[in-house]
């Protein structure tokens, strides 16, 4: 080192706090966020119970009693009540939730690749690329996203791994789309010309410089959508075109129990309940991700 | 390790040429996207550069300071001309320089010290990924980036793993200047790099950049639109206007004896120290014209307080004064056979 620079370097100064990744940062501020640890302590909660649901469920959700048909909440023995068929509730509540956050969160993940993927190469190479991708995606924004899963599902059959499928195609579009604005504004910044003047190929910048600074905002759009694909999936359940009875699952359930809706109303909004608690606690989560993320650094 | 690339032409050879230099970037509207106007950003542009001097390029926003440095590393394509780099075109035919080897030898660095580093790299990692990209292992690019921070004055076990946010506007521009060595450039672009930093930090990196040229054999072309640091920076400077070179020449030759009525108008809207060296040229008034539909012949004629009929017609060519050859104008008055008026009396 020559001593010019030498004696430039005692007046530079590093930070005092020792340095922290941009997702540490993200980290500690979602931790001091009240409302957003108590969404996901409800969130981790539902997910363990449905994990563990052989563990800590009290009966068997396919075993029904024509004698205990549509008891109330509080009966002896049955701490949510019994269905149509004399199920307990609390059991078919807790196994419930393994297909209805597997089909929230599945399709969603499969869109978030999907689209990030379509999304990234559509903003990054630009012109008629970018023309043929998005206007393509366009036309799928053209109908309702309900009309949209309803008629996939309808033209390929009832079943989990096809509603799964429409889903997924519902999904991408709007993914796809947030991706590419990011992408868009992400390769206009300085520091992709940079990594060119590097001499490095399109891949790479991709790999390195763009993809990190994409996921983010699109990976907290996409926890957004986790509880729109739930209210979906448990529509299609609900109209007979996703999960098949007797299978434990929280839109199926709302559907078959709503012929009570007088006898035991209460019983009857339980699935419910578990739809709306999971939904706005995604919903509520992903919103305090946002607001952490967004912070200027 | 990455080295220097060898001198081919010797030290006569300009290390830049560039002849013609022309970018128009056309302006899509309409249904299909049929282009309705052209914006000529750079119509036309001549200079050398010789090996290890600093040529400083000045001129209003929208001059094409910024695309003719974009043009040299091929951050764009130009529409026609030539640029020689050592004497070698870009080609892949023999004999030609390839993309990635003049990219290797040319580097730049941004005006925007923050929208020129990757938030989600450590500074290390943004040094480095340069020489990852021409074949050093992670290990030996590493050391590179570390041994580059220190030489731009920053200790590599403070700044090393920090990010770009949490660094001051002088030290993430020293850390781009690290950036712009780390493939061991010959030319170095400086698109208003220190145009964004405070006085007394811009001074420092002004003298940080003095000293990396000596040491590494640097040559510059630095753009700023700040005169007094063009003249504390360049042994050469060009001045520009609507994307053509109005004055070029030897930077106290220049700044002593201006002669482009734009040069002079420049100059004397700088702000002098000194209270006795009072402005004495009126300002040129207004914005200058839009570069989509530029004025005919000498493209300053609109501002001009000399302009005559011959002005609006004629192109005028670079033409060396009589007291410096290396000191050349494109005006009308320079030139005796242009039929201006006052034709050769800036001569």
């Amino acid at each position: 080192m020559t001593a010019a620079p030498a004696a430039n370097a005692q007046t530079q100064t590093a930070p005092a706090t020792a340095s922290r990744g941009y997702w540490a940062g993200v980290g500690r501020r979602l931790v001091r966020n009240r409302l957003a640890m108590v969404c996901l302590a409800i969130l981790v909660l539902i997910v363990l119970a449905a994990i563990f649901a052989p563990y800590i469920a009290p009966h068997d959700p396919y075993r029904g009693s024509m004698i205990r048909r549509l008891r109330p909440i509080g009966t002896d023995g049955y701490p949510l009540g019994t269905d149509e068929l004399g199920r307990d509730m609390l059991t078919r509540l807790i196994y419930g939730g393994r297909l209805s956050l597997f089909i929230g969160i599945v399709p969603v993940l499969n869109a978030f690749v999907i689209g990030t993927a379509l999304g990234v190469v559509a903003g990054f190479v630009g012109g008629k690329v970018n023309m043929a991708i998005m206007r393509t995606i366009d036309v799928f924004y053209a109908f309702p996203s309900v009309l949209l899963a309803i008629a996939i599902s309808g033209a390929l059959g009832a079943g989990i791994f096809n509603s799964i499928i429409s889903l997924t195609v519902v999904f991408i579009p709007p993914i796809a789309r947030v991706a590419e604005s990011v992408t868009t504004q992400v390769r206009n910044l300085d520091f992709v010309d940079a990594a060119r003047a590097s001499g490095a190929g399109s891949f790479t910048i991709i790999r390195v410089h763009v993809l990190g600074n994409v996921m983010g905002p699109v990976f907290v759009y996409a926890t957004s959508l986790v509880s729109v694909s739930m209210i979906l999936a448990a529509g299609l359940s609900f109209l007979g075109l996703g999960v098949k009875p007797p299978e434990p699952e929280w839109g199926l359930m709302l559907n078959t129990l709503r012929t009570a809706i007088y006898s035991q109303p209460y019983v009857a909004a339980l699935p419910g309940a578990m739809i709306f608690a999971v939904s706005i606690c995604f919903n509520l989560f992903s919103d305090a991700l946002r607001s952490a993320m967004d912070v200027k650094v | 390790m990455l080295k220097p690339a060898e001198d081919r032409g010797g030290p006569a050879q300009p290390l830049l040429t560039v002849r013609n230099l022309v970018k128009h970037f056309p302006v899509r509207g309409g249904v299909l996207g049929r282009t309705t106007a052209v914006v000529q950003a750079v119509d036309g542009v001549d200079f050398d550069v010789a090996k290890g001097e600093t040529l400083g390029i000045v001129g209003e926003s929208g001059c094409g300071k910024s695309t003719t440095a974009r043009l040299l590393i091929r951050l764009i394509e130009p529409d026609a001309g030539e640029v020689l780099f050592d004497g070698q075109a870009l080609g892949e035919v023999d004999g030609g320089l390839t993309l990635s080897e003049l990219r290797r030898q040319t580097q730049m660095v941004f005006q925007d010290s923050f929208a020129s580093l990757n938030p989600r790299l450590t500074i290390e990692d943004t040094i480095a990924f340069g020489p990852k990209v021409h074949g050093l292992a992670d290990k030996d690019a590493r050391a590179r980036a570390r041994d580059l921070l220190g030489k731009v004055g920053l200790n590599p076990d403070l700044f090393g793993r920090r990010y770009p946010h949490e660094l001051s506007g002088g030290q993430r521009q020293r850390v781009n200047i690290a950036r712009a060595l780390a493939l061991a450039p010959r030319l170095v672009l400086l698109d208003e790099s220190v145009s964004a930093l405070d006085k007394s930090v811009e001074a420092q990196v002004l003298n940080l950049l003095q000293d990396l040229k000596a040491e590494f054999g640097l040559t510059y072309v630095f753009i700023s639109h700040d005169l007094n640091v063009v003249r504390y920076m360049s042994d050469r400077v060009m001045v520009m206007y609507l994307g053509r070179v109005a004055e070029i020449g030897p930077v106290e030759e220049l700044y002593a004896n201006p002669r482009h009525p734009y040069t002079r108008a420049l100059l004397s809207a700088m702000p002098s120290m000194d209270p006795d060296r009072r402005t004495q040229e009126a300002p040129i008034a207004g914005d200058p014209p839009n570069p989509i539909n530029p004025p005919s012949g000498c493209r300053f004629h609109t501002r001009c307080p000399f302009a005559e009929d011959v002005c609006g017609k004629a192109v005028p060519a670079l033409t060396a004064t009589k007291a410096d050859p290396a000191h050349r104008v494109a005006c009308h008055m320079i030139d005796a056979a242009s039929g201006h008026s006052k034709a050769g009396s800036l001569a």
